[in-house]
């Protein structure tokens, strides 16, 4: 799982019809210091309690779709969780 | 697997239930010298590894899913041992 940050949202005019009440979010993909890295992708939200701003970790692949019920849907990223807070211990501990 | 070094924790309400009373941890990826390669992940704890530790992490989702013993788990990095040493046969 890696964290994100939802920079919107997306509204399908036409989609299969498991994807049909699924709520499909823009990602961009962060490191573990909150900064943007990679390109934005579009996931659905498992949570269903993601929005615009929002931290979350999200997963890839065929984990994505595990997210979702019923789970056999065509979704490749998706979000698990919502970050409340992200705790890095200060690097100087343990180099 | 890959070996990983336990940098930090994600505090989590909501989430898929498959979280629910496991620790997620923050781990930057090593290289096979110990030698952090700039990526990281975010892994379920299954072992009860702290902070600093160099652990192994499974990063593969139908492993994942038998050590969480839970066939609809969406999760696919789980931090599955603690690591003392790597030794290296230089050549």
């Amino acid at each position: 799982m890696l964290l994100g940050r939802v920079i919107g949202t997306v509204v399908p005019a036409v989609v299969v019809d498991e994807l049909s009440a699924t709520p499909l979010l823009w990602v961009q993909p962060l490191d573990r210091d909150g900064r943007a890295k990679g390109e934005p992708l579009v996931c659905a939200d498992g949570t269903r309690m993601a929005g615009p701003g929002q931290v979350i970790y999200w997963v890839a692949s065929r984990e994505a779709a595990l997210t979702l019920e019923p789970s056999f849907v065509p979704v490749d990223d998706a979000i698990v969780g919502l970050v409340d807070e992200v705790r890095l211990y200060p690097a100087d501990d343990f180099r | 697997m890959i070996l990983g070094r336990i940098t930090g924790s994600v505090v989590s309400t909501i989430h898929h239930p498959v979280v629910d009373g496991r620790k997620l941890l923050v781990a930057e990826r090593l290289d096979s010298d110990g030698q952090p390669t700039g990526g990281y992940v975010i892994a379920i704890d299954a072992i009860g590894a702290g902070k600093g530790e160099t652990v192994l992490i499974l990063d593969e989702g139908n492993g994942a899913r038998q050590i969480l013993d839970d066939a609809d788990a969406p999760v696919r990095s789980v931090v599955v041992g603690v690591v003392d040493a790597v030794e290296l046969e230089k050549s």
